[in-house]
């Protein structure tokens, strides 16, 4: 099969798995089961087969023309360096996700529709990462926002309810700003396509539509990313939605909807003004701080660990907006990492609660220590986390850290610094409650380990933890820096996805 | 745009849960509006490509077709959070955000 050929099929799979989840989830019993695991499974190796396959593809860029339509008409999918790396993100941690939910969602009663809503929403990430027309971005992205404001609320409990509520008015006010942010750019340029408006920008004198624009992207954005000023909905959704979804939220759909759609449009059509990565290098050191702040406070496990993701994407925005070549590497590195060890932090949250814990830290005092599995790999999350040297996390945050000292922001990289602490102070609390406490058994029976599916995912994504540090060697190191060199491209980024095209 | 502000107040101003979802449509129709009249023309036609017509002043086709998608969109975000808001009347017998606050911190 060729690779091209491929490239549809990131949306074509979790949409059929999604149809027929619903249509047949409910009459067949492990049907759910099943078909979303494969479905994750296959679209997991596909990721990686096309990343592969890039490297013999000239110029490292796949463009694939929906019903052979040349891109300034018709609708296209771009798979480059940075698509290619936000798919094998956002499909490993669906892919293990799906493994953990086979258990975890037993006590929940409607499964298939669990499944249907799962699917959606990886449907919608992949489809974010490889849209290539602005607007189709647009459409996915609120496939994948619609499916996670449904899947907050799955449990139907008060609070789940009211995070969902929030959530949900939240993203549609962040929908709407984005949506007239498309509609001033299409406006100004009569044109849908990215590349082809990152053209007709550079042609055009006196871009009055570009500030105005840029600031209604990064405030529609930056809600869906949960930055700093724009937070309020995160700590609400994470700790109310289940386990496998809230290390999916906060592991990829942050991070693809947020992270991946502001920065590409940022740096690929609008060509990266030094004054807004700036603003934005500001907002990610506040969050950094602030968050860690805010995390040492909690006292519900799953809370603290949504408050700790907020500053990781603090670091994540704020690695990526310094643009040099180093900063953007760190960033994306540490957006790989996140996407490892916030979702096997969300899976322990989940299998603690799974065991009887419940998720406040009071109440779950002493549970882990029946759970050798949980405990082992949350210690390997948290160590990775506040950036303990040999694990993953440590490496990307030193490169953030020289990033920033190496353009002379020493503050922000202090701030970096101090961030890192407050994670490791909050997640050591965390720990001490849960796995070195004694239990009062007297209360509530401590059952010992979860069931094999969730000890497997958990395994799997502590060991990826140990070997991610090892991107970091020549051979392997293309992965990122190939992602990293399509946001260095800027705007000439156009010429090169419209030579790829009539190829 | 006035439009625009005016949902966008309610939004942030409103306490009752419906008003807010009615602040939000508002604001959904606004950026719809704005599309639509993106693409228009004065005095012209539908833009439907047909022998006998000349290819003459007629209204952009494209924000139309965007519209379109976007409404689609509006509407499942609509349903949805009409959806939510009656179950969270259920469950704490109230529309009045400010005595839904279960979750702090």
């Amino acid at each position: 099969m060729k690779v091209i050929s491929i490239i549809p099929l990131f949306v074509i799979i979790p949409l059929g798995a999604a149809f027929l989840n619903s249509l047949i989830g409910k009459f067949i019993k492990r049907f759910g089961d099943v078909f979303t695991l494969a479905s994750a499974a296959v679209l997991c190796g596909f990721s990686i087969y096309a990343r592969i396959a890039l490297e013999s593809v000239p110029g490292k860029i796949l463009v694939y023309k929906i019903g052979g339509w040349v891109p300034p008409f018709g609708i296209c999918l771009v798979f480059d360096g940075l698509s290619s790396f936000m798919l094998i993100v956002i499909n490993l941690a669906a892919f293990l996700a799906a493994v953990y939910a086979i258990n975890y969602m037993e006590k929940y009663t409607d499964k298939a529709k669990f499944y249907t809503l799962f699917s959606l929403m990886i449907c919608g990430l992949n489809g974010v990462a490889v849209a290539g027309d602005i607007f189709n971005m647009f459409v996915f992205l609120e496939i994948a926002s619609i499916a996670s404001y449904a899947l907050v609320a799955f449990g139907t409990e008060a609070e789940e309810l009211e995070a969902s509520f929030k959530y949900a008015i939240m993203g549609t006010v962040a929908s709407s700003f984005i949506l007239i942010g498309i509609a001033f750019l299409y406006g100004f340029t009569s044109t849908l396509n990215m590349a082809d408006i990152a053209r007709v920008l550079s042609y055009k004198q006196n871009a009055w539509v570009i500030p105005f624009v840029s600031v209604l992207f990064i405030a529609g954005f930056g809600l869906k990313s949960a930055m700093m000023p724009f937070h309020a909905w995160l700590p609400d959704a994470h700790s109310s939605a289940p386990a496998p979804i809230s290390a999916l939220l906060s592991g990829v759909l942050i991070k693809t909807l947020g992270v991946y759609s502001l920065f590409r449009i940022l740096f690929n059509v609008i060509g990266a003004p030094a004054n807004y990565l700036g603003a934005l290098m500001f907002l990610g050191a506040v969050s950094i701080v602030l968050a860690g702040i805010l995390s040492l406070s909690q006292t519900n496990f799953k809370r603290l660990l949504a408050y700790s993701s907020i500053g990781q994407i603090g670091y994540i925005v704020l690695g990526i907006s310094l643009g040099t070549p180093l900063g953007i590497f760190g960033g994306l590195f540490h957006l790989f990492n996140h996407s490892i060890f916030k979702p096997l932090l969300f899976l322990n949250a989940g299998a603690i609660d799974y065991a009887g814990g419940g998720k406040e830290l009071n109440e779950a005092k002493g549970f882990g220590r029946h759970m050798p599995f949980t405990d082992k790999t949350n210690l390997i999350a948290s160590l990775s986390i506040s950036g303990v040297p040999p694990f993953s996390g440590f490496f990307s945050k030193l490169i953030i850290i020289i990033a920033c000292a190496q353009k002379l922001h020493f503050g922000y990289a202090l701030c970096a610094v101090i961030g890192s602490i407050l994670t490791l102070c909050a997640l050591m609390k965390a720990r001490r409650f849960i796995f070195l406490e004694d239990a009062d058994t007297k209360e509530k029976k401590v059952t010992g380990e979860v069931p094999w599916a969730m000890v497997f995912s958990m395994v799997f994504l502590a060991s990826m933890c140990l070997l991610a540090g090892f991107l970091l060697i020549p051979y392997l190191r293309v992965f990122i820096s190939d992602a990293s060199a399509v946001l260095l491209k800027g705007t000439s980024y156009a010429d090169i996805i419209m030579r790829a095209a009539l190829r | 745009m006035i439009l625009f502000c005016i949902g966008l107040y309610g939004v942030l101003r409103k306490r009752n849960i419906v008003k807010i979802i009615i602040g939000l449509a508002i604001m959904g129709y606004s950026v719809n509006l704005f599309l639509v009249l993106l693409g228009y023309r004065f005095h012209g036609r539908a833009p439907i490509d047909s022998h006998d017509q000349a290819i003459l002043n007629m209204v952009d086709p494209i924000p139309q077709a965007v519209v379109a998608t976007a409404i689609v969109i509006g509407m499942a975000v609509m349903a949805l959070l009409t959806g939510i808001s009656i179950r969270l009347y259920e469950k704490y017998g109230t529309f009045d955000i400010t005595k839904i606050r279960k979750l702090k911190g």
